[in-house]
């Protein structure tokens, strides 16, 4: 304010006329209480940023094929359906080969981050074991974790091709499956145990060496227990259509494994029962039910047949039969030049297995043919000299499949075993079918002896004496008409005559028959009154000594 | 020039009544209000709001302030990644004005007083006039630069179609509004008499005899 005259209400010296304020003491310097706001905004500020710190999670790249459906900031990482992370960048790696997602994890996903846990992207998929996804075609594909179990950390990793089909948590156990090719299987192919579904094919690998395929194998729990190290596993896939010395065969497990191929395991019927294999144990997988339950080539031992009849329809496989049940098969059918003989020979190597003649001797009882025995060599040359041999024998007439049986033939011709042979020859003897073959032609030898030409000539002669003894007969015959015939006839109508008069005599109500009818009735009568009395007297045995009592009225 | 302070006198903010006060504190003696010729601390006040604001403004821009959710998923955007979005969408002209009004506007507006506070704290005489148009603009500006926070409130309060779309506000808003809060109160502790202060000052040292004369 400034001096002025205009405010004259005021009067000469206003300033003079201002009341005076209530002073306060002069104030001590004390802190400011407004101070709190910046130390309270300082601490919000420090605990958020603290809170962000420690709210983050870590950080992980995973390197993928393609980036296809995945968006920074979008795509979610999810483990169990449950978030655990959000894909932050979206990158090509350096050499443009593959692209990189840095994805950061929720807070306490430090451990999931392991050597072997697994990345994949979750979008629709239409695979063997059905439709899957179908939930990210409106949220959008997201990338599934299963989470290892290995203890060594990692935070790169490389996304799989496909989504696995079992995840960690499954109950169950892993098998390897060792094969020759893969066949219709596929990832997700089912495996059967006694035609109910218990597994799945999980991922298979060709062989570093290119030959045979490696298959992992998950059977659920609880059936898992069930797969024992002497379990055998054979391809399901398809129809199974054998033909051979048992005959004509169509075997399927199940129609979604005819349409996508499975796997099935079986023991062998006769197996002990064994403790449940252990994870990742190794199988090999037959390309058929039969060729599974085989019993392992391992402990077979190999023999050498020579036969002399045509192989035709012995195949590679044919079983050897002793009395029914199989002990061997075919291993290998060749031809060789016998420098001794100067003339060609078929050796038939065999496989016989001894654990399944073994099997069925009594315990304490070794097996006649086990290698390594000591009488090993005493018992074979004991059945070859009781007329063990082998031979040829027809499966299937309808087909001609062949197979080896093994029998006693007591005629068989006497032979030893060498010993010193590798592999060992077993002595055949000529089959059935040569059997028949053989006798017929010594029959048409027999038959090619016979003197039919003799026997006509006698035959003629003998036609022609017959001929003039039926004329001789026919004379005869002709001389009976004659004199014979006309006595017979009058004798028979004599006989004729007195029949008829008989017959007048016997006729219904002849007198003869009517005198007869009276007798008849008259020797009834007689009988009853006789019955009569008799039964009186039985009733009144003393009737016969006091006379019959008078009746009273 | 002759201040109030110079005469000694001040004037009740409640009453008016206009009473001397020597020593600076007082009461008014007909209501009894409390009397000071400038804003008590006000430096200190303003001050501390500041540094408050300044504080609040790193995690208003850099937590997120709008999370909008929807069928294919949820996304939170911080106010610089709303004015990228706009940007890269070609959506300039409403990019620039939210850049302006949500990110310029607050630290122009706390550079202003953190300018006030320095060169009064200093006591320069350097340009007054321009300075307090400064202040002026700061106080108009104070309660516009809520913008943000009135388009979330509102589009929260909107779009709450919780299947298929909702927006929330992120913990930026309650730090933006807090910016935006403490700025204001920033600029209402500043006492603008203090830019000219110093100019009394020199005045006072050349002018005292003529002050005595009275």
């Amino acid at each position: 304010m400034t001096q002025s005259t205009d405010t004259a209400p005021l009067g000469p010296d206003p300033l003079d006329r201002l009341p005076e304020a209530k002073e306060d003491p002069p104030k001590k310097r004390t802190l400011q209480l407004v101070w709190i706001i910046p130390i309270v905004a300082a601490l919000i500020g420090g605990w958020l940023a603290v809170k962000a710190v420690l709210d983050r999670g870590p950080e992980i790249t995973i390197t993928f094929r393609t980036a296809e459906g995945i968006e920074a900031g979008k795509t979610k990482l999810k483990y169990k359906d449950v978030d655990i992370g959000l894909v932050k960048s979206v990158a090509l790696s350096p050499d443009r080969k593959y692209v990189i997602a840095k994805a950061e994890l929720a807070k306490d996903t430090g451990n999931m981050l392991v050597k072997d846990t697994r990345f994949w992207i979750v979008s629709p998929r239409v695979g063997v074991g059905g439709i899957s996804g179908l939930d990210t075609l409106l949220s959008g594909a997201y990338i599934g974790v299963d989470i290892g179990k290995s203890q060594e950390k990692q935070h790169s990793f490389t996304a799989l091709e496909v989504p696995p089909i079992i995840t960690s948590g499954l109950p169950g156990r892993q098998f390897v499956l060792n094969t020759k090719e893969i066949g219709s299987l596929d990832v997700g192919s089912p495996i059967y145990y006694r035609r109910i579904l218990v597994g799945q094919v999980i991922g298979y690998q060709l062989n570093p060496n290119g030959k045979g395929v490696t298959m992992k194998a998950f059977v659920n729990a609880p059936y898992e227990k069930y797969v024992t190290p002497n379990t055998r596993f054979w391809q399901a896939s398809g129809l199974d259509v054998s033909l051979d010395a048992n005959g004509f065969r169509v075997r399927t497990e199940s129609l979604a494994s005819i349409v996508a191929g499975g796997i099935a395991f079986q023991e062998p019927d006769d197996s002990s029962q064994l403790a449940p294999a252990p994870e990742n144990t190794a199988f090999r997988l037959f390309s058929d039910r039969v060729l599974a339950m085989k019993t392992p080539e391992a402990d077979a031992e190999a023999f050498l047949m020579y036969f002399q009849e045509s192989l035709r329809g012995l195949s590679v496989g044919a079983p050897i039969d002793f009395r029914g049940i199989i002990v061997g098969e075919v291993k290998s059918i060749n031809l060789e030049y016998d420098p001794k003989a100067k003339n060609l020979r078929f050796p038939v190597e065999v496989l016989i297995y001894p654990s399944r003649l073994k099997a069925r001797y009594r315990k304490g009882a070794s097996a006649p043919m086990e290698a390594g025995d000591p009488n090993h060599h005493k018992v074979m040359n004991a059945l070859i000299e009781h007329g063990f041999r082998a031979q040829m024998r027809t499966g299937n007439l309808l087909t001609g499949q062949l197979y080896i049986a093994l029998d006693f033939f007591p005629n068989a011709t006497k032979t030893k075993m060498n010993w010193n042979d590798s592999p060992v020859v077993i002595p055949t003897t000529p089959g059935s079918f040569g059997d028949m073959q053989n006798a017929a032609a010594s029959i048409l030898k027999k038959v090619d002896n016979i003197p039919f030409e003799g026997i006509s000539q006698d035959l003629r002669k003998a036609l022609q004496n017959l001929d003039g003894t039926i004329d001789r007969a026919n004379k005869l015959v002709e001389r009976l008409d004659g004199d014979v015939a006309t006595e017979a006839a009058r004798t028979l109508s004599q006989a004729k005559a007195t029949l008829a008069t008989a017959q007048q005599v016997m006729a219904d109500g002849s007198p003869l028959q009517q005198n007869m009818g009276n007798t008849l009735k008259e020797v009834s009568r007689a009988a009853e009154s006789l019955r009569n009395l008799t039964d009186y007297l039985e009733r009144h045995p003393e009737s016969l000594l006091r006379g019959k009592p008078e009746e009273k009225p | 020039m002759s201040t109030a302070r110079q005469y000694r006198l001040a004037s009740c903010h409640d009453c008016g009544l206009l009473s001397k006060l020597p020593s600076g504190h007082g009461h008014c003696p007909r209501c009894g209000a409390a009397l000071h010729f400038r804003k008590p601390n006000s430096m200190a006040k303003t001050w501390a709001y500041l540094i408050a604001a300044i504080i609040l403004y790193i995690p208003a821009n850099v937590l997120p302030m709008m999370i909008t959710g929807s069928i294919v998923g949820v996304q939170s955007d911080t106010i610089l990644s709303g004015v990228v979005y706009l940007w890269v969408s070609g959506e300039w002209p409403l990019a620039a004005l939210v850049f302006f009004a949500s990110i310029m506007v607050p630290m122009l507006k706390m550079i202003a007083i953190l300018l006030l506070l320095i060169t009064c704290g200093r006591r320069s005489n350097w340009q007054p006039q321009q300075r307090t148009k400064l202040y002026r603009l700061v106080e108009f500006v104070g309660r516009w630069s809520m913008l943000d926070i009135y388009v979330v409130t509102i589009l929260a309060a909107l779009v709450q179609v919780q299947s298929l779309a909702s927006i929330a506000a992120g913990p930026a808003a309650v730090a933006f509004a807090a910016v935006v809060v403490l700025t204001m109160l920033s600029a209402m502790s500043f006492d603008p008499r203090l830019i000219w202060d110093p100019l009394d000052k020199e005045q006072e040292a050349s002018g005292e005899t003529h002050d005595a004369k009275h």
